[in-house]
């Protein structure tokens, strides 16, 4: 997927989105989520386009795409597999779970399976401590979380219902 | 008959929309927030004779036969009896939580019906300074983790400035620890608590405008809040005036995006702005240059969400509650290797022990507690030998810990202390915002220096510890300024752990 900037739909899709909440006070965060929720990362291109609008510099608006975790600057896989990797999680045996999980998804940590369709991510507390340890696929969450279930997780994301 | 269903995630990641869907060919079914005992997730309820009656935890495969019970009344092995009878629920003090997990939360009628809104009309006919002086009197202090008293956080902004000048009230809900989620349970069970907490800030501030920055790792209380404050506007709760008032206040939600300092309430603001979220030197404070250089109250959701019942019932009643300087309740999250692990509203006083043993029953594993981590990822690990601590703000400071957040990890003897201590550091440094170099540079080398010691060179404890001290001192925020908490509470209580690691590590007895 590239984004030539001369690319008609891009350049207008972008220029609705960035309309959308221009008049807003602190408008670059929602236009970066939008942005990310249209393309799935927030295209090179599309950066010099948003600092004209907001009167920023390029340099400022690659600065805040880099500093936050959610923002990317190139596509991810389809689906993002989040383990988290904190204290109460741990408590209840996460780190054994990633390593099983990592073992059988063949990758590491922010690698992506060799079918492009799933991006290992950890994340830092989904809020279910309670519940330990947790995952997150799209909008499903997991509970008491173990091989069997990440693995269910996976195969049924896999049957294309999206994320 | 109505049978409800929880919509709250810890109840979703434990099968809740599955059961609701079986349930929901039958009954109707309400999606309710969570009564606050995870274990029993999906806790189903259904009413008979004016009372809730509970199944759980219902997993979907139970749903057909707790279907059968209840269309029939029969027995079933998973009937809890009546909810509100069950020693959790009873032994708590639910001010705050009191409609989560009762309510439909995005029900203006429901809310209305079980107390809501009565602060904000107080409010409304009191003014700015009595509301302020409510809240003081309170001794509500921020529930985020600093503890500075709301009401004088308040009057700093009602003071702040000419009457022309924009002030904001932002709610920050990047609630990051791990350990911690009331903030969520609130935002998901009770929307519309929070909403009037803020306009209830915003009348005693001058304030017209706020925002709730929630993090992103919180799509459901996303989506919630953004439905409550549509509900709010309709039923004329917000907007340009305020429940038909000559006050003007509407709110928005801000989503954060996967950056844990930005809890920290200056980033928070600079992110809000649409900047990187780093760290602002203070002074000034943000009460006088918050948000757009604007005098701006900056409070976490549950000190807001606190607010109403305040208002509502008096100060004075909510100091009654409580110990020292630490009045009124708190929601206590106990999380991690707990039997019964969940959200506990109570006044401030119970011992650590209480309420890791007696609340949360002990482990889940069944093995001895080794220590909890209260406060989150910066706070202490308290050994199980110092539980009889009272928990309040100053009572939990003499034994170096920290209230933080009020959630409470509990570890069994199987934990490794150094493993523990090195993540703190490598989250430090993961997380930080760069700015200050005791930061972002302590943490990278205190894993380094923890891996040393990890392969046996005790020479490296020394070094830490001296590190520990820069970064605690030396740091622009509590990132950088606690992170040595966690770490030197596991090396000060369990030095056993970071001694001999060159020998083959002696597992506990299984």
């Amino acid at each position: 997927m590239t984004f030539p900037a001369t690319d008609a739909d891009f350049l207008s899709r972008l220029d609705e989105i960035i309309a959308a909440h221009q008049g807003r006070e602190g408008p670059l965060l929602p236009i970066l989520h939008d942005i990310q929720a249209e393309w799935g990362h927030v295209p090179e291109e599309a950066q010099p386009v948003i600092a004209a609008a907001l009167g920023l510099t390029r340099a400022e608006v690659y600065g805040v795409v880099s500093f936050y975790h959610d923002f990317h600057d190139r596509p991810q896989a389809r689906h993002v597999l989040r383990l988290c990797r904190a204290e109460a999680c741990q408590s209840m045996g996460a780190d054994a779970l990633a390593d099983q999980v990592r073992a059988a998804l063949g990758i590491d940590w922010h690698e992506t399976t060799p079918d492009g369709r799933v991006t290992l991510e950890p994340v830092f507390c989904l809020g279910l401590c309670a519940c330990a340890p947790s995952a997150q696929m799209g909008g499903r969450l997991l509970g008491r979380a173990d091989l069997a279930k990440v693995q269910k997780l996976v195969a049924e994301a896999g049957m294309g219902a999206g994320a | 008959m109505r049978v409800w269903v929880p919509l709250d995630a810890a109840a979703r990641a434990l099968g809740a929309d599955a059961v609701a869907e079986a349930l929901g060919r039958e009954f109707t079914v309400t999606r309710n927030g969570t009564r606050g005992m995870v274990w029993l997730e999906p806790l189903v309820e259904v009413e008979r004779d004016g009372v809730r009656h509970g199944y759980g935890p219902v997993g979907p495969e139970d749903a057909a036969s707790v279907a059968q019970a209840i269309r029939s009344g029969g027995d079933h092995p998973l009937a809890l009896g009546p909810v509100e009878e069950l020693p959790w629920m009873k032994a708590q003090t639910r001010l705050t939580f009191a409609r989560v997990g009762v309510i439909d939360p995005l029900s203006v009628e429901e809310y209305q019906a079980h107390g809501g809104l009565e602060g904000l009309r107080r409010a409304i006919g009191m003014g700015s300074e009595p509301i302020v002086a409510e809240v003081v009197e309170s001794g509500l202090r921020g529930r985020g983790g600093a503890g500075f008293p709301t009401g004088i956080k308040w009057k700093t902004v009602a003071a702040a400035a000419a009457a022309a000048e924009r002030k904001y009230i932002v709610c920050n809900a990047d609630e990051g620890d791990s350990g911690s989620f009331a903030d969520r349970m609130l935002m998901e069970g009770d929307p519309l608590v929070l909403i009037e907490g803020m306009a209830i800030a915003g009348i005693a501030v001058g304030a017209v405008q706020g925002y709730v920055y929630i993090r992103s790792e919180y799509p459901d209380a996303i989506r919630l809040m953004e439905a409550a404050i549509g509900k709010a506007r309709q039923a004329g709760i917000l907007g340009q005036s305020v429940l038909g008032s000559a006050h003007a206040y509407d709110m928005e939600v801000r989503v954060g995006a996967g950056a844990y300092v930005c809890g920290e309430e200056t980033s928070l603001l600079n992110s809000l702005e649409g900047k990187r979220g780093v760290v602002r030197a203070k002074p000034p404070i943000p009460a006088l240059e918050g948000f757009l250089g604007r005098p701006t109250v900056v409070n976490n959701v549950i000190s807001l969400a606190s607010v109403p019942w305040i208002l509502a019932h008096g100060g004075a009643e909510y100091a009654k509650l409580g110990i020292g300087r630490s009045k009124g309740t708190i929601p206590i999250q106990i999380a991690g290797n707990v039997r019964h692990g969940g959200l506990f509203e109570a006044a401030f006083g119970m011992s650590l022990r209480q309420i890791v043993e007696e609340i949360g029953g002990g482990t889940a594993s069944g093995r001895p507690v080794k220590a909890a981590q209260v406060g989150g990822p910066l706070g202490s690990y308290i050994p199980h030998w110092n539980f009889d601590v009272p928990f309040g703000y100053e009572e939990l400071a003499t034994k170096e810990g920290l209230l933080g957040h009020a959630g409470i990890t509990v570890f069994d003897d199987s934990a490794d202390m150094l493993k523990l201590a090195r993540f703190a550091m490598e989250f430090c440094a993961v997380e930080s915002c760069g700015k200050c170099t005791p930061c972002r540079i302590g943490s990278v080398r205190g894993v380094e220096t923890i891996d040393r010691i990890a392969q046996g060179d005790e020479t490296g404890i020394p070094i830490l510890t001296d590190l520990c001290n820069t970064m605690k001192w030396g740091s622009l925020c509590a990132l950088g300024g606690f992170a040595p908490f966690p770490v030197m509470s596991a090396l000060t209580h369990f030095p056993d752990d970071f001694r001999g690691r060159s020998e083959p590590r002696k597992e506990a007895a299984e």
